[in-house]
């Protein structure tokens, strides 16, 4: 059987065990049916994912008789899907096992198993897509099914706003990929993709087309200013849900952004990197400025997709400013650092959303300030954790630094750009870049000092205890590929390289063969990394160092109260919270990003009641942009509202006056 | 291939033997300029022997992070120094880590210290760690767009290749580069911890940064963390001296005399460095903690600047 | 032959054209009834013409339909309603008379308009009727968006039904099938209305629109 149908049908078992869970899913055997039957069919995908991508590409198209008469729906694999199924397939994998582990503690469970391994199917289906309808149908259908898991816990104001807010997003996303691939088939209503890829359109349209695209992809993945829905719908999921949502869904809108901007639009103008740019740059630095002020553990980590995705962007916006001026290996280096962020942000964002839904079933709390100290009873998991805050602070020797390291090389070619806006505009993405990457280590040492580190905060945190087995192995399936990924990158860039070069027309030169495992994207003279070599003098060092003084000096080790200056404190309220961590970046950045305005309250000496600390922040994108938006359309709507009350006369009148119209227009019509 | 390899090891155990002495060398010289006569030379030896063979004690509320710590440092720090070319460049395994790498290895160093501070539970630790959080966010990326400069000029991020262009192109005096010089040696103060961003010398909460994370810590833990902080200053001196001061460098495959003659000039350099530290420390105070980032904000801005007039150049050449 | 088939084709379509202006013009109840009935009689008349021309048998059965059910049992079953109703008002228009034909033959130009654009390379007689069914249609729109009484409303929209018909059997090949659907769709149109209007009859004693909306709680 063909890898495509092999896909398919995958995805169609993944539907019927939707739909066979429905009915079963309160019953204790629902679960474990839906979540191993994920898993199962999750990790056949993966293979077949995986040899299509490492095998020279076939593909070939299957038509499927379903959808729309004259279109029918075609499905195909080329190396580009080939990449994005197996993020997509990995993710599955992860969650699947999160799930068969931490089944038991949903409470709505009907409200879930049903929707996961559909949402799954959705998300597979988008990448073998071959026309405008199968796309178009697949990504709606993921959209919808990820609202349903959103509103799984419904009963909580939050998650309902959250869920509208998300479907509102999602549907603008839609209208305007429905605009996009409109404009791409034009009049003769050529939806199939090779038909789009055989003409090329008008550089008006193709340049109003990749807008389109930006803005309907760009607002699935999160890019500012489009991203509001996201600090709200991932948390409000169910932490394996959360998971699958930033780690791997907003791959698949990056995929859809690639495919539209660099498949099927024909030749890029250069100037489209500008707006990616800008908005990839943007992205960083807001997002990780607002994951900076959170306290709430997932929605720090789902604004910090925000930034990762901007990290991706700023690969794309590069590739796309290489590749009309011929640059084609640098191009090829832009593109190949974007696709594998998007793969080491899927492996360490997921391992850290299940880490925080570890936490979550162990202690209740989801609040960093309720938390602390949980290292002591959950060793492991904090563990876990730890590798994928060092991974997603891109320190070595795991794998996001390699895929920053590549961001920072491709910038470094970019002065050889013919263009000034784009001499202007390299090192300025490449200084907030490295702002953002600096502000992503600060914090992510927030997020796992405040939560695991020091002394338990409530009695939640004292009482937790080590989450189970099934969820610690997919923790540490996750974190320990991302150290592989980052200790032998060569391998994952070798096999990224078909991907790349369907999109660019160019590849990396080949790095297995290079000596040491090393990685050097343009020429070894040049730069080269070596992510083995860097781990083991790690290993070495600290080890030799560690041997020689216990065995030369003292390894006499004695407990005793803290130290503290002398003056210990016996409440743990006195230790740092969240928003103490984060007050010094804060006082810096935050008059700017988020009009910060901080008001103490001091009682007057001799008054006995306490001191109080007022911080307000204010989401500047939300009153400036959606604020003025929302309240327009409820002026319209208010208006238009009188169309409710017309007599029965009225409205005939209406119909009649609209037909009449219609008929003119026809007849004047040249 | 050998001798390569010795050559290397030398390197490594060069910068650890000689990182003690400069920072006697330093507090020497401050003793000398406040007209007191100072510890010896070599007592920051005899304080890391001292502090290596006592008993550590460690709080009740240490997890496992807070012992393993001192060690991850320490190494980050050790592979980052072996990797600056002290005497000579194009050393066994200089390819395996380029500025970059350096930068964030330094990065994950700064990074577990702060987690080493947040551990115990302390506001003091809270304090050093969320305060370092700030200087680190805005020293890291001052040292990358340095970085760019450095790779822009000399074609590489390869440290070994920046220095042998360094050492070998008749670079002239570049304005990126002053600029560059300036923002490093900003960057360098701030990442160091010393006057005028953090007082080495103080336990005073006010001043504290480095001071803060470590409060906790005594015996040999305290003695690698010591050690390690002596050899980040090694290393951000060896760096500005091996790019901006770089003569006597011995360049890949010269022979052993250029190779004593390169370890010569560079304790020569090192000793030169330690004194106008201790100079420049003490001739101004410490900064509040709310200017320091205006203060490594300007290198940020410097280097951009540098990096941009490279950039933007690019078309005249 | 062409020209006498074209021109009888031609007369009994504008006939029901003429016969949609009289309903236009009609503000009594019987009266109504009685040209709705005679325009259905029209119909069938045309559609047998249309069978005879176009060889197509199974349109006599069409013609015996429309006969049937539209002139004689429908205006009867009305014919019933009212008088158990008891409604026997004259019927108010909005719009006064003069200015209603005005927009009745502006309609019809339009409506002639359009075809000849639309289908410009259709057989001559077929776009006749069309332009003639167009028509009837969107007279039929006219009285019921012009009318204030419940009744005349559904008069005008099976009159409307009536173009559809003449349209669907001027275009050939049109199946039978189509048309015992749109027959039935007149059916269960009358029996909703029947019901709707005994229902209003008995909350409010009137089907009066004017009065009905009174009660909607909104002035207008």
């Amino acid at each position: 059987m063909s890898a495509v149908a092999t896909l398919l049908s995958g995805d169609a078992a993944l539907l019927a065990l939707a739909v066979a869970v429905a009915p079963l899913a309160r019953k204790p055997q629902g679960g474990p049916i839906a979540y191993a039957g994920a898993l199962a069919i999750s990790s056949a995908l993966l293979i077949v994912a995986l040899v299509e991508l490492l095998k020279p590409p076939a593909g070939e198209a299957l038509a499927l008789p379903l959808g729309l008469p004259w279109i029918g729906a075609r499905f195909r694999i080329d190396a580009l899907s080939a990449a994005f199924l197996v993020i997509v397939n990995l993710g599955g994998v992860a969650a699947s096992l999160y799930g068969l582990g931490g089944y038991r503690g949903e409470q709505s469970p009907q409200r879930v198993l049903p929707f996961f391994p559909a949402f799954l199917a959705g998300m597979n289906l988008v990448l073998i897509a071959d026309d405008a309808y199968a796309f178009l149908l697949s990504w709606e259908f993921m959209s919808i099914v990820s609202w349903a898991l959103v509103m799984a816990h419904h009963r909580e104001a939050a998650n309902a706003r959250a869920g509208y807010v998300y479907i509102v997003m999602a549907s603008f996303g839609t209208l305007a990929l429905l605009l996009a691939f409109a404009l791409l088939a034009g009049p003769a209503g050529g939806y199939a993709f090779d038909v789009i890829r055989a003409g090329s359109p008008a550089p008006g349209v193709a340049s109003l087309v990749f807008a389109l695209a930006l803005i309907g992809a760009g607002s699935k993945a999160g890019v500012v200013p489009l991203h509001v829905w996201l600090p709200l719908a991932h948390p409000a999921a169910p932490s394996h849900v959360s998971a699958l949502m930033s780690g791997v869904m907003t791959k698949v809108a990056v995929y859809g952004f690639i495919r539209i901007v660099f498949d099927l639009a024909g030749p890029a103008a250069w100037w489209w990197s500008v707006p990616v740019l800008a908005v990839g740059a943007g992205s960083a630095l807001i997002g990780v400025l607002y994951a900076l002020m959170q306290h709430d553990l997932k929605r720090l980590l789902a604004y910090h997709t925000v930034e990762n995705i901007g990290i991706i962007f700023i690969g794309l916006g590069l590739a796309l400013a290489f590749k009309p001026f011929g640059m084609a290996s640098a191009a090829a280096l832009a593109m190949t650092a974007a696709l594998l962020h998007a793969f080491n942000h899927s492996l360490f964002k997921s391992l850290l959303f299940m880490g925080s839904g570890a936490v979550l079933g162990a202690t209740g709390e989801r609040d960093m300030d309720h938390l602390g100290g949980l290292i002591h009873p959950m060793p492991k998991t904090a563990l876990a954790f730890l590798v994928g805050c060092v991974a997603i602070s891109a320190l070595p020797p795991f794998n996001g630094f390699v895929s920053e390291w590549l961001t920072f090389q491709a910038i470094l070619l970019s002065p050889d750009l013919p263009s000034w806006i784009l001499k202007i505009m390299a090192p300025a993405v490449g200084a907030l870049l490295a702002l953002s990457a600096a502000l992503a280590a600060a914090c992510f040492a927030k997020a796992f000092g405040i939560t695991f580190l020091g002394r338990p905060r409530t009695s939640s945190a004292s009482q937790a205890r080590e989450t189970g087995r099934l969820i610690l192995a997919a923790m540490a399936l996750f974190a320990a590929l991302c150290l592989v990924v980052g200790v032998v990158p060569g391998l994952f860039i070798d096999a990224l390289a078909p991907a790349v070069s369907g999109a660019i027309g160019a590849r990396m030169p080949g790095q297995s063969t290079i000596a040491w495992l090393s990685i050097a994207p343009i020429a070894e003279s040049r730069s080269s990394y070596n992510g083995l070599l860097v781990f083991l003098f790690i290993v070495v060092s600290a080890s030799l160092a560690a041997s020689v003084i216990h065995r030369f000096a003292s390894d006499a080790l004695r407990r005793a109260p803290a130290w503290d200056c002398g003056f210990p404190d016996p409440i743990p309220a006195t230790q740092y919270s969240a928003e103490s961590f984060a007050q010094p970046i804060r006082r810096v950045f935050g008059a700017v990003a988020f009009e910060t305005d901080e008001r103490v309250d001091m009682p007057a000496p001799g008054d006995l009641r306490p001191a109080r600390l007022d911080v307000t922040l204010r989401d500047r994108i939300w009153d400036r942009l959606y604020a003025p938006l929302i309240r327009g359309v409820e002026e319209v709507s208010l208006r238009l509202n009188r169309l409710q009350f017309l007599t029965i006369r009225q409205y005939l009148s209406v119909v009649f006056g609209a037909l009449v119209m219609l008929l003119v227009v026809l007849a004047i019509w040249p | 291939m050998i001798v390569d390899l010795v050559f290397q090891l030398l390197q490594m155990t060069l910068v650890i033997a000689v990182a003690p002495l400069l920072t006697g060398l330093v507090r020497a010289t401050k003793a000398r300029l406040l007209r007191r006569r100072g510890p010896p030379l070599i007592q920051a030896y005899r304080d890391l022997v001292r502090l290596a063979r006592k008993e550590a004690v460690v709080a009740d509320t240490a997890s496992w992070l807070f012992r393993f710590v001192p060690y991850l440092v320490f190494a980050a720090t050790w592979v980052a120094a072996a990797l600056v070319p002290t005497f000579a460049t194009g050393l066994l395994f200089s390819w395996s880590a380029d500025l970059i790498a350096i930068v964030a290895l330094l990065g994950g160093a700064r990074f577990f210290l702060a987690l080493a501070g947040l551990d115990v539970g302390t506001s003091f630790g809270g304090l050093g760690s969320s305060r370092e959080a700030l200087f680190g966010a805005l020293a890291e990326p001052a040292m990358i767009v340095i970085v760019f400069t450095l790779a822009l000029v000399a074609g590489s991020t390869q440290l070994s290749t920046v220095a042998a262009h360094m050492v070998q192109a008749h670079v002239g005096l570049r304005v990126s580069l002053g600029m560059a010089l300036v923002a490093l040696i900003i960057v360098a103060v701030a990442e160091n911890g010393r006057v005028p961003v953090d007082n080495p010398a103080t336990h005073l909460e006010l001043t504290m940064v480095h001071e803060a994370m470590i409060l906790e810590y005594s015996g040999r833990h305290l003695a690698v963390i010591e050690l390690a902080a002596m050899l980040k200053l090694v290393l951000y001196i060896s760096l500005i001296a091996c790019v901006f001061a770089p003569w006597g460098l011995a360049i890949a495959d010269a022979s052993v005399a250029d190779r004593l003659f390169g370890a010569v000039a560079y304790l020569i350099k090192l000793a030169v460095a330690g004194v106008a530290l201790g100079v420049f420390e003490t001739s101004i105070a410490k900064m509040r903690i709310f200017r320091v980032p205006d203060f490594v904000g300007a290198a940020l801005m410097l280097g951009f600047l540098g990096a941009l007039l490279l950039f933007v150049s690019r078309t005249l050449k | 032959m062409k020209g006498l088939e074209f021109d009888v084709a031609h007369l009994l379509a504008g006939g029901l054209v003429l016969i949609s202006f009289v309903l236009l013009y009609q503000n009594r109840l019987y009266a109504l009834l009685n040209v709705y009935a005679l325009q259905s009689v029209v119909l069938s008349l045309s559609v047998a013409w249309q069978a005879y021309v176009q060889d197509a048998s199974h349109l006599y059965a069409t013609a015996f339909i429309a006969l049937a059910f539209k002139a004689i049992i429908v205006p009867y079953a009305l014919h019933r309603i009212i008088a158990e109703l008891g409604i026997h008002r004259d019927v108010e228009n909005v719009v006064g008379v003069g200015p209603t034909m005005l927009v009745g033959l502006a309609l019809v130009a339009l409506a002639e308009v359009v075809m000849l654009r639309i289908a410009t390379d259709a057989d001559v007689l077929a776009r006749e009727d069309l332009a003639f069914a167009l028509s009837v249609v969107l007279i039929g729109m006219l009285m019921m968006v012009v009318r204030r009484n419940a009744v005349s409303m559904v008069v005008g929209f099976m009159s409307l039904e009536n173009g559809l018909i003449l349209a669907a059997t001027a275009a050939k090949g049109m199946p039978l099938v189509v048309e015992i659907a749109v027959a039935f769709s007149v059916l269960v149109a009358l029996v909703v209305i029947g019901v709707f209007l005994y229902r209003i009859s008995e909350r409010f004693e009137t089907v009066d629109a004017l009065a009905l909306d009174r009660f909607r709680g909104e002035q207008k």
